[in-house]
């Protein structure tokens, strides 16, 4: 570069980029929902362990799943659930190679009830299956 | 009969490397009719008040691709955007955001044409074909294959939505992907092995975290965030089955 | 140029994201709600006898690995992008903290199962 050369681009710091914007709050917020997966997950490992400690072990980890503060932490942790439901399948139609039915492409509307809706079929069934299993 | 014209405030994020340590805001009160867009606002102020306001704009219609600008925030083409749909709000106008600035509203695309370059948007026949073998035939069905792709106006608007390019540039970005796509897509092509190395790097498709707002600002419907994501499934199929090609098979 | 090793994480990540939307939510209810309340599932469903007797078969710890393994995989991959987003970019750090941490669950998940024989 010679000195006479008057460019001098000017590049723009990304800092807070994602408060600029509602699009990017909301991806920021749904991306956040892998902390409540996370959580979850490692609450079954917990409780796999106690488990393989014995009955006495097991009972105070039900004692403690029991709790008024474990209850609430689960009801946090199912609206977390429920909006990463909400938000995979929001943007499924975007992910996904064209789907045709008799010629016609599938709407974008259409695959995210579809999903939804498969969702809460695997649902009912898990549950059915778990009363099942329990009774 | 000719309505009065209003008054509308355009702030313009204004950038003249010889004078200006870094952008600074200058306000302008622009009259307009109903029918002027942004790029008409600026035109205006370019006329009236500061002959120094740079921009890029062609043909005024949203085909040419080169008036993308953030206008209050969101990349839009400024010719398509109407100074009425805005009134009586101030208007924020800023060089199109994740690329440099070279002045005022021009930004530095470089690192985009580059991109375009090294995907090889053009036709890469399958086999050399002389003259005398005629024309490529395409049925419509084979066209509907990749013709939304081909809608793209190159006009950078999906980049300037895509923060993965904002954070790391050596992405291979959406408008890019979608051309990839598009070409990939072409019956009459056969460029596809010569396009995918790129496409699998670490520049790559899986930069992308499905965003999507790409897609929201494209002003052609192309759908970019379509593209990028068809082939991160391509590409991890194509990541865990090479090994099970036949010998000698294209990579 | 060099080739991206992200679809192994990223499968992992489609995986456990698929599952979690698909069951996610049912398996809080069921685990973290209904069970412990004995609302809408029998009182005694989350009792030692049962849920040993469903861990210690193979379908149940089959069952219960991919849940948690999946989970964590889909968690690591999306925070280890989430942490790029905020400006903390790809190091030794990160990956430890998201990927490593998801494997050393899948190995304690596979310990903790097999401990209950």
């Amino acid at each position: 570069m010679s000195a006479s050369n008057a460019r001098r681009p000017y590049k723009r710091p990304m800092g807070g980029w994602w408060r600029k914007n509602p699009y990017f709050v909301e991806y920021m917020v749904h991306e956040g929902t892998a902390l409540f997966v996370a959580a979850y997950a490692l609450l079954l490992l917990a409780g796999v362990f106690a488990l393989g400690r014995g009955e006495a072990a097991w009972n105070s980890w039900l004692a403690l799943l029991r709790s008024p503060p474990s209850l609430l932490l689960h009801g946090v942790l199912l609206l977390g659930f429920l909006y990463h439901t909400w938000t995979w399948f929001n943007i499924m139609p975007r992910t996904l190679p064209p789907i045709l039915i008799g010629g016609e492409r599938v709407k974008a509307t259409t695959i995210t009830r579809a999903g939804l809706a498969a969702a809460l079929v695997a649902s009912v069934l898990v549950f059915a299956l778990a009363a099942r299993l329990a009774s | 009969m000719k309505a009065a014209p209003r008054t509308i405030r355009i702030e313009v994020l204004r950038y003249r490397p010889e004078q200006d340590k870094e952008p600074v805001v200058q306000g302008f009160d622009v009259p307009f009719t109903d029918d002027m867009s942004v790029l008409q606002g600026l035109q205006y102020i370019k006329d009236e008040f500061d002959g120094t306001l740079s921009f890029r704009w062609s043909c005024r219609m949203a085909i040419c691709g080169s008036c993308g600008m953030m206008i209050n925030g969101v990349p839009k083409l400024s010719c398509s955007t109407f100074l009425r749909d805005l009134y009586p709000n101030t208007v924020r106008v800023e060089a199109l955001a994740h690329f440099p600035i070279e002045r005022d509203l021009v930004i530095v695309l470089d690192d985009f044409i580059t991109k375009l370059h090294k995907i090889k948007p053009y036709i890469i026949p399958k086999e050399p074909r002389a003259l005398s073998q005629g024309e490529y035939l395409q049925t419509p069905e084979q066209m509907a294959q990749y013709e939304q792709f081909s809608a793209c106006i190159n006009c950078m608007l999906c980049y300037a939505a895509c923060p993965q390019y904002g954070l790391n540039s050596s992405f291979i970005g959406p408008a890019a992907m979608a051309l990839v796509h598009r070409y990939n897509l072409d019956n009459r092509d056969g460029g596809r092995a010569e396009r995918d190395p790129y496409v699998h790097s670490e520049e790559g498709v899986f930069n992308c975290t499905a965003v999507g707002y790409c897609s929201e600002v494209c002003p052609k419907d192309v759908d970019p965030a379509n593209a990028v994501n068809i082939n991160k499934t391509e590409s991890a199929k194509d990541y865990f089955l090479r090994f099970l090609k036949p010998k000698g098979a294209q990579a | 140029m060099k080739r991206s090793n992200a679809p192994i994480f990223w499968a992992l990540f489609g995986a456990g994201g698929m599952l979690s939307a698909l069951i996610g939510g049912v398996l809080v209810i069921i685990t973290g709600l209904a069970a412990p309340t004995g609302m809408g599932l029998p009182g005694d469903t989350l009792s030692y006898a049962k849920v040993l007797a469903f861990t210690q078969s193979w379908p149940g710890k089959l069952a219960l690995f991919v849940v948690i393994s999946l989970f964590l995989w889909h968690a690591a991959h999306r925070i280890f992008h989430t942490l790029h987003d905020l400006g903390i970019h790809a190091g030794l750090v990160a990956r430890l903290l998201c990927y490593g941490v998801a494997a050393a669950g899948t190995l304690a998940s596979i310990v903790a199962l097999l401990q209950v024989a």
